[in-house]
């Protein structure tokens, strides 16, 4: 295992009383990609807000390419692409609109703007859509702009909050097609959460399965086969097995959290 | 001193990118400012010309629609400035704030040029206020060097309190509680202002209250420049909005990586 590209070390993060990340621990190389799984309110979301810079953690420390997020916050930010959950692309502006202007934002020379766009809308497929209204696309199409602008400044780690949440089957496979050729040319190293088991199973080469904010098994599919003491587990089995709801236990997940998810699902479909 | 040259040229880069999605985005559907101008115009066209009839109020020299027209100038910067946050509260359920948050974009960057943006927008209907009170017969002065002045007025007071609005939406952190604080706060600015009827017919309290009111200061720079006959306390004004502007500039960059948190 080569240098981490992200390292986080007994991470705490609280709102009020409620503790939603709970001394968490992982850490992973340059190029490789890890997802986070775990039910609604499990922390996966606070957990990437404080790796994005966006949310401060109570205690622990996190350092993308060896920058504390916390201490070195506009130095993490020149590391990283992030994609929300919700929509970040501005539907007002057309696809190539979105990208000009991001470019822009995210310190791209000049000399080699225009480059980068085009590079980006022949990767991810957009060019026909270039000078289209964003919000005449469809959600395929939408969340592939969004994951062009994130990487326009050649970020070594993207960030990806439920990227394919609220897709449909062939839309969800062309943004893991993508999210596949994106690691393969740029060498970038990719953090996402997700429900799906088996976008997990395609994308990640490591898991980390997390339950109301603490990490309950990590590690490659075949280490958490063997964790689960259960050879031929597929990572449905292996999800419920760790982080399955137990008997007379309330449901997690916030009203917050659903409200979000329905309403980008609502967005995209 | 180059690093800094460097550093300033890359936020200027970011604050005019800002302000040219808000343009983009404007130009695309101007729908928004042509409503927004209507009330402002109500005021003018109603109320000016009903008062203007009755002659109770002691504005001076200068006839209601003369000394009203700055007021409604300033009312209208206020409104559409006040209500920023709600835009930007939009942006935060969208998921924009978290994408320009989590860029190497530079923060005070991304409010200036929220701030300057408000600042177009408030320039757009201040044209129109000023286009329908000269049409309705008010007697501004409208040469060249008093429309720069109003210009930049518009943009400085647009500025405050868009950065006033920024502060709050990133504490109430809903359009809801946006709305309501919008509301709470208007009209008292607009009444305890000398924006209808001059400060010297107050009683003392509401007096007291309209001193400490920032809109009576753009009510007032507005007033010194188009109104030729108004006594002008242009550096007053402009030192009390530049240093709010600077304040609420301030204030909104470090509030507003809360709307995220």
């Amino acid at each position: 295992m080569g240098f981490p590209l992200v390292a986080v070390d007994s991470l705490v993060k609280r709102y009020g009383t409620f503790l939603a990340v709970d001394g968490i621990s992982f850490s992973f190389p340059e190029g490789s990609v890890f997802g986070l799984l775990g039910p609604n309110g499990a922390g996966k979301s606070t957990t990437i807000k404080i790796l994005a810079t966006l949310s401060l953690p109570n205690r622990g420390t996190a350092t993308v390419g060896g920058h504390d997020v916390v201490r070195q916050a506009a130095a993490v930010r020149e590391l990283i692409g992030y994609v929300p959950q919700a929509i970040s692309v501005d539907g007002a502006l057309t696809g190539l609109e979105n990208l000009k202007t991001m470019a822009k934002l995210t310190n791209v020379p000049r000399s080699v703007r225009r480059s980068r766009i085009d590079d980006v809308l022949d990767l991810l497929d957009l060019g026909e859509a270039a000078h289209r209204q964003a919000s005449t696309y469809s959600g395929g199409l939408i969340r592939r702009l969004e994951i062009g602008q994130a990487i326009l400044h050649r970020p070594r780690l993207l960030i990806l909050d439920e990227p394919t949440v609220g897709l449909d089957p062939v839309a969800r496979r062309k943004v893991w097609d993508h999210l596949t050729a994106l690691r393969r040319e740029h060498e970038l190293g990719l953090l996402l959460t997700t429900h799906y088991m088996e976008e997990a199973e395609v994308l990640c080469d490591t898991i980390a399965i997390m339950n109301r904010g603490t990490i309950v098994a990590q590690g490659t599919l075949q280490d958490l086969r063997t964790q689960a003491h259960h050879p031929d587990a597929s990572l449905d089995d292996l999800f419920t097995h760790f982080a399955g709801a137990k008997e007379g236990s309330p449901e997690p997940g916030s009203w917050k959290e659903a409200r979000r998810a329905r309403r980008t699902a609502r967005r995209l479909g | 001193m180059k690093a800094v040259l460097f550093r300033l040229g890359r936020w200027l880069v970011h604050t005019g990118t800002i302000v040219e999605i808000e343009v983009r985005k404007l130009s695309k559907d101007p729908w928004e400012l042509v409503i927004r101008a209507i009330q402002p115009l109500l005021w003018l066209v109603v109320f000016g010309s009903a008062l203007a009839k009755v002659r109770v109020l002691p504005q001076g020299a200068v006839d209601y629609q003369t000394f009203l027209a700055p007021g409604i100038l300033a009312q209208s910067v206020t409104f559409v400035s006040i209500f920023f946050g709600i835009t930007l509260i939009w942006e935060k359920d969208q998921g924009l704030t978290q994408k320009y948050l989590a860029s190497p974009l530079a923060r005070s960057a991304l409010v200036v040029g929220k701030l300057a943006s408000a600042g177009i927008r408030a320039l757009v209907q201040g044209f129109v206020i000023l286009l329908v009170a000269d049409l309705l017969g008010a007697k501004l002065a409208l040469g060249p060097g008093s429309i720069a002045g109003v210009l930049v007025l518009v943009v400085v007071g647009a500025a405050f309190f868009a950065g006033f609005s920024l502060g709050i939406a990133a504490l109430v952190r809903t359009r809801e509680r946006m709305m309501g604080v919008g509301q709470l706060v208007t009209l008292p600015l607009f009444f305890a202002s000398n924006a209808l009827y001059p400060i010297e017919m107050m009683p003392p309290w509401l007096q007291v209250l309209a001193t400490g009111n920032p809109m009576s200061y753009l009510v007032d720079g507005f007033r010194g420049l188009l109104v030729p006959s108004h006594p002008s306390h242009l550096g007053l004004d402009a030192l009390v909005l530049g240093l709010g502007t600077l304040g609420m500039t301030v204030l909104a960059t470090w509030l507003y990586p809360r709307l995220t948190r």
